[in-house]
């Protein structure tokens, strides 16, 4: 389903056109891919859902986890739709009670990614949604707590990949789907 | 626990999935933890089909959802009610030209902010979060909507904790919850 994947969805174009880049944020030289205006398009909002759920709902997938905060917005529809539990994944301190957590690199620095205690269990399989790939630091980290709980991660499920930073290839050798891409 | 809509069914599924954690995020604060909600899958279900039913046909073409948890319930409903998902987010998350808008916390003061541009005047909004405290923060959404021309119809949460009178702080702003916690 990725964008340059042979034939493509009709529905797939009508979706890249409503996302809109906004140079130099956070800071000079990002382009940064915001999704908000794809939200404000009901059409191509249910178009994304939907290419997501026609993809994942005969595949048995228990949970989707979502990455805050905006795998919080793609996360929940797909997982109503076809029948999966949601499982948000946060940043430190944010979920009350028991959490286990993973950290990864930041270009400067390092952060963490937490998830609950019990919300996913062994032998669950799971769907990671965000709404954006770079170079895929946070969805490895995801990945890897899903894995740690004995979760089987599925795929990754992303709106937009950006393909020169090959966040594709850490993740661990698990799929990722995409429906666009920015060069 | 009461509940509001105490005829439906579905509404004491709905409140027993939800999960209260002692003394967080800090003593003598009782949580009410919706995750554990979002883990029931007909329970989530139908937490979200009782706000498509309320809103449906109502011609509203704007849920607005407080981050973070009011980004989990809002697309739901807007996606079933074929209106746009407006995202208010603490500040500095959103790209591109924002408006503002202050509100009082315990200690000191926070801010939301919204896209300028995400909403015309005369359009008819939901604001969404997953629970409502003081009132704070729905009442800082509900200005900012205002401020650009918007009528929010009403502000919808899962949870009401009653005795914080959060209700009576967003004035004429109607409010519809599933769950009064008190």
């Amino acid at each position: 389903m990725s964008a340059k994947a042979g034939q493509e969805d009709p529905r797939i174009d009508g979706i890249k056109t409503k996302i809109r880049v906004v140079p130099h944020f956070p800071k000079k030289g990002i382009m940064f891919q915001d999704i908000t205006t794809l939200l404000l398009d009901p059409k191509a909002f249910k178009d994304t859902i939907d290419l997501f759920v026609e993809r994942y709902r005969d595949r048995n997938i228990s949970v989707v986890a979502g990455i805050e905060a905006r795998g919080f917005i793609f996360g929940p529809p797909i997982a109503l739709a076809i029948g999966a539990k949601f499982v948000p994944l946060r940043k430190p301190k944010k979920l009350p009670g028991e959490t286990i957590f993973e950290e990864y690199e930041l270009e400067y620095g390092r952060d963490r990614l937490e998830m609950h205690v019990g919300a996913v269990e062994s032998g669950d399989t799971a769907l990671v949604v965000d709404d954006l790939i770079a170079t895929g630091g946070t969805l490895c980290a995801a990945m890897n707590l899903l894995e740690r709980v004995g979760a089987q991660v599925v795929e990754c499920a992303c709106v937009i990949e950006l393909p020169e930073l090959k966040g594709r290839q850490r993740l661990k050798g698990k799929p990722l789907c995409v429906l666009v891409e920015y060069r | 626990m009461a509940f509001e809509d105490g005829t439906d069914p579905r509404i004491p599924k709905i409140a027993s999935a939800i999960r209260v954690i002692p003394n967080f995020p800090k003593p003598g604060i009782m949580f009410q933890d919706i995750t554990t909600l979002l883990l029931d899958t007909q329970a989530f279900k139908d937490t979200i089909d009782l706000f498509v039913e309320r809103y449906k046909g109502k011609d509203i073409s704007v849920v607005a959802g407080v981050e973070a948890r009011g980004f989990i319930f809002g697309p739901p409903i807007a996606l079933a009610i074929g209106a746009k998902f407006v995202p208010m987010r603490k500040p500095k998350k959103l790209p591109g030209e924002v408006i503002s808008e202050e509100y009082s916390l315990e200690y000191g003061t926070d801010k939301i902010e919204m896209h300028v541009g995400a909403v015309q005047p005369g359009e008819r909004a939901l604001v969404i979060d997953d629970l409502i405290a003081t009132g704070g923060t729905l009442c800082a959404a509900i200005r900012l909507l205002e401020r650009v021309g918007v009528k929010v119809v009403e502000c919808a949460c899962v949870i009401e904790l009653a005795e914080l009178k959060g209700r009576e702080k967003l004035g004429e702003t109607p409010l519809f919850v599933l769950v009064s916690s008190t």
